[in-house]
């Protein structure tokens, strides 16, 4: 999916957030490609793929989430230091999503 | 969470600035000029955008406040009457319209950045303008689909699941409303050239806000309206 794309130098010699990434038509490619998914999402909801739902649906949830926070949001063409910095919010939130659910997992009842 | 991708950020901002600190002089001659040189560098102590490392750690904050309000979601969501659940009450073909909408809005939004980059002022405004409309059309159907859980009987305050889906949602429905008013802000600071500093990079964090806003939809509707209960 990626592969079509450019990865130019993040970088300039300063270190510093440039301007670089896809053109116009490689983000309207991107588009397709999460409608695609969105699509895909939406029909395995409606048929019975057994033990695979979930996984299936988490998967696709994924794609479609680090594809719009790499492309769309330049996390893969930016200085790494502003990726890090939100990683570390979403990793400290996904940490509280599975404390939380753990805990009411383990002392329910 | 590791501790280890923490210590390299830490490690990776003083390298960062001390790359910088070589740079000092080079920089002193366009004293003055707070806003990016040729090279895309900033003056600032790490060599980058201030406001665009505010609105990165900003986000990283968001996604501790959404992860709360999922996780209250998820924790709650059977603790509902029969007859007034998700299967009883989600609509996904046209949750999945609105969603289709909101992730249009994105499309049009990165092109708005990328015409801001360009100095494309007019197309700039156009693309900020329909994701504004999008963003609307979403907000709409949110609104939408909260009247018709409600004459379906479904309040606030009418079981632990309705309490928390409508925090969660209608916390994002604030978020969108929020970004549209920072779109027409934008396109009106844009049009009175009121923009100080870098226009595109102000485009930009808009943009930021704007799929952050999108990326937390992606990961509600598949846990919330497309996973049962």
């Amino acid at each position: 999916m990626t592969d079509t794309l450019e990865t130019p130098t993040a970088h300039d010699d300063h270190g510093a957030d440039v301007h670089h990434g896809p053109s116009d038509k490689q983000f309207v490619t991107i588009f397709f490609i999460l409608a695609a998914i969105t699509a895909v999402e939406v029909a395995v909801s409606y048929i019975d793929i057994g033990a695979l739902f979930l996984p299936v649906l988490l998967g696709l949830m994924i794609v479609k989430f680090f594809t719009v926070v790499l492309y769309f949001m330049h996390i893969k063409f930016d200085n790494k230091l502003f990726g890090r910095l939100f990683y570390i919010g979403l990793g400290l939130a996904v940490f509280v999503y599975v404390a939380a659910l753990s805990t009411f997992q383990f002392f329910a009842g | 969470m590791s501790d280890s991708l923490i210590s390299e950020t830490v490690k990776d901002a003083v390298q960062i600035a001390k790359d910088h600190n070589g740079d000092v002089h080079e920089h002193d001659v366009h004293a003055g000029d707070n806003h990016s040189d040729d090279h895309g560098g900033h003056h600032t102590s790490l060599g980058l955008s201030n406001t665009k490392l505010a609105m990165w750690l900003f986000l990283g904050s968001e996604c501790l406040l959404f992860g709360g309000l999922i996780s209250t979601y998820m924790l709650y969501r059977n603790r509902h009457s029969e007859n007034l659940g998700p299967d009883q009450l989600w609509d996904i073909p046209f949750t999945s319209a609105t969603s289709f909408v909101l992730l249009t809005s994105s499309l049009t939004m990165v092109l708005a950045v990328s015409a801001a980059n360009r100095k494309d002022l007019r197309n700039t405004k156009i693309y900020l303008g329909v994701t504004a409309l999008l963003g609307a059309l979403f907000l709409a159907g949110q609104i939408y689909e909260f009247t018709v859980f409600y004459r379906e009987g479904l309040g606030f305050t009418t079981s632990l699941f309705s309490s928390s889906f409508f925090t969660l949602t209608g916390f994002h429905g604030v978020h969108v409303s929020i970004g549209i008013i920072m779109l027409v802000a934008m396109i009106g600071m844009l049009s009175k050239e009121k923009v100080s500093g870098d226009e595109a990079e102000a485009v930009e964090m808009v943009g930021l806000y704007w799929h952050f806003v999108d990326i937390v939809w992606i990961i509600i509707f598949t846990l919330v309206y497309l996973i049962p209960a």
